[in-house]
């Protein structure tokens, strides 16, 4: 019987047959913090008498929850994150650079990696053809220092997207759709393989929304097989050289598989308060908003720009429009493209790379009774800030085309 | 390991933005602070109410979103000496039992608020005293309960220097 992603990946680490079920002990690729989960982290390896790393080219603590620091409690985590870089070596990406996911994606996740970090989207580079999956603070703390840690391994569910996604409809539809489909807890533990025509049409930048989004059905990871779009993706972030076929058998055994006709979907709004309060863009349509956020580790990179960019030019918002693009390089290419100008000029506040409103903290929290349409992976109750407020989510399209409208609006209008 | 308490009772997809909102964030700076917040956006007089001993019955899917370890930390500072749910999402699990807070899965409609509940973690078996009735549970993975049993995965470490799958 042949193999899954993951379970390929474990037995390589391993050098072993590996499957699904067992507990296993892995060497590990990458291990990452961000300002909210690693001062605990540091605080736990002071605790233990283990302040160091395995390797400092394989560590990396992000400052982009609170980034720039709006308090000074904040701050203050900070210098504890900047004195363990110093202290340790590790690698620092300090305020303007960027989410971890998207930095991670762009100079550090390799086909075949294992990858832990201390943020539950840190499944994003699955991608990539990596096993990467989000674990809490100490988990991620010993993993900084002893370069490995324990895994179950997961059972796989499948999907096979067929088709191709119609005009005006995103990955971030199609993965709103699967989470509304199996429910936000229709992957817990489980590993999902998404695969297919449409996968295969799929631009890096949008398969990186599927992934991102996997734990929000309570995967612990997504993987996408790697393919000539892996490559040209890597090649782009001057790194080509770490490309390398990692795919499932074609006798691998799946706990479950579920085949997705793309050309029938459309574009769907997650209500508030579960991610898997899934409606049509019909239901949704006219429902008024009051703040539009373009951005984060979901939907924060150049071609959602590029998306949003296209229906907001020469046009004015209705809404308050926050756009932060999910990484320095991100901004810089669009700067280049002339894409935060249009922004810019629709009336839209452009923030510094980083996570932004999406977690609560500043630059962007919602008032009592307020409605904001994000582009986000996620919409609990509170989760901006605010209990008092209202989270729905969808592709940037949508969130452009709303901008503009005031009201929830179906984005084929605008194309 | 027996654990006995008093029942509070939540619903299913119990988020760590209820449990530790991100408003107080700048709160892990004093986790202690942070704590007089548990569980506020799910119920807000839940801090108040809150005594040393006291279990959580939720529905399905307890803990899911964010990784933060925050959330079972304020949960164990509380005083809550056990949650039992339907199902718990995967990472606030694993932080749970590494930070020594005993979670078990169980048919939790078979628990009221209010009620007392007497929990074998070892064996997996939660009786709910008030109603007379014992409600089978999964039991904690052998490896994990070694984890739970030393105290959390910081103890585990200090005794063994290493991950210990084995006996």
């Amino acid at each position: 019987m042949g193999k899954t992603i993951t379970e390929k990946i474990f037995s390589e680490k391993l050098k072993r047959d590996v499957r699904a079920g067992e507990i296993v002990v892995s060497p590990i690729d990458l291990a990452f913090v961000q300002d909210g989960t690693g001062p605990l982290s540091i605080e736990e390896l002071e605790k233990l008498n283990m302040v160091r790393v395995f390797d400092s080219g394989k560590v990396i603590l992000f400052i982009d929850h609170a980034s720039p620091s709006p308090r000074r409690e904040l701050s203050n985590m900070h210098i504890k994150l900047r004195e363990f870089s110093k202290k340790t070596g590790c690698i620092l990406s300090d305020v303007g650079y960027g989410v971890c996911h998207e930095v991670v994606v762009e100079e550090y996740a390799s086909p075949g990696d294992v990858i832990i970090g201390a943020d539950s989207h840190t499944c994003t580079a699955g991608a990539l053809g990596a096993f990467a999956t989000g674990m809490g603070s100490t988990d991620v703390a010993l993993g900084m220092a002893l370069g490995k840690q324990w895994f179950r391994v997961p059972e796989t569910l499948r999907f096979v997207v067929q088709g191709t996604l119609p005009p005006g409809v995103y990955s971030k539809d199609l993965i709103l759709h699967i989470i509304g489909m199996i429910g936000a807890d229709g992957a817990t533990y489980k590993a999902m393989e998404f695969e297919g025509e449409a996968i295969e049409k799929l631009s890096m930048e949008a398969r990186f929304t599927l992934t991102n989004m996997a734990v929000e059905a309570g995967a612990k990871t997504g993987l996408i097989a790697t393919d000539e779009k892996t490559r040209e993706y890597l090649k782009s972030m001057g790194r080509e050289e770490k490309y390398r076929e990692i795919k499932p058998d074609a006798d691998a055994e799946y706990e479950k598989t579920y085949t997705i006709d793309a050309s029938s979907l459309e574009p769907v709004v997650a209500f508030p308060h579960t991610v898997d309060n899934v409606k049509s863009i019909k239901e949704a349509e006219g429902i008024e908003i009051d703040q539009v956020y373009i951005g984060t580790c979901t939907n924060g990179r150049l071609e959602d720009l590029r998306i949003a960019a296209q229906i907001l030019r020469g046009r004015e918002v209705r809404t308050r429009l926050i756009v932060v693009p999910a990484s320095r390089k991100v901004y810089l290419d669009a700067l280049k493209e002339g894409l935060i100008e249009i922004f810019v000029r629709a009336g839209g506040a452009v923030i510094s790379p980083g996570c932004g409103p999406c977690v609560g903290i500043h630059q962007g929290v919602l008032g009592d009774k307020e409605r904001v349409l994000s582009t986000q992976n996620r919409n609990f109750k509170g989760r901006m800030g605010n209990p008092e407020g209202e989270i729905f989510l969808a592709s940037p399209a949508t969130a452009a085309a709303t901008a503009l409208e005031g009201k929830i609006t179906d984005p084929r209008r605008y194309l | 390991m027996r654990i006995k308490g008093r029942v509070w009772k939540f619903g299913d997809n119990i988020s760590t933005d209820h449990i530790t909102p991100g408003r107080y964030f700048h709160l892990r700076s004093n986790i202690q602070e942070l704590a007089r917040h548990v569980m506020e956006d799910a119920d807000p007089e839940f801090p108040r109410k809150v005594k040393p001993g006291d279990i959580i019955a939720a529905g399905k899917n307890f803990g899911l979103g964010s990784s933060r370890e925050y959330a079972p930390r304020v949960i164990k500072i509380s005083g809550v000496s056990c949650i039992l749910a339907k199902s718990f999402a995967r990472i606030f699990y694993r932080n749970a039992i590494n930070i020594g807070l005993p979670v078990i899965t169980c048919d939790t409609d078979r628990i009221d608020e209010g009620d007392e509940v007497e929990i074998d973690v070892e064996k997996g078996i939660v009786r709910n005293l008030t109603k007379g009735e014992e409600i089978p549970a999964s039991p904690i993975p052998p490896f994990m309960l070694r984890i739970l049993e030393d105290g959390g995965i910081e103890e585990h470490i200090k005794k063994y220097g290493d991950f210990r799958l084995e006996e």
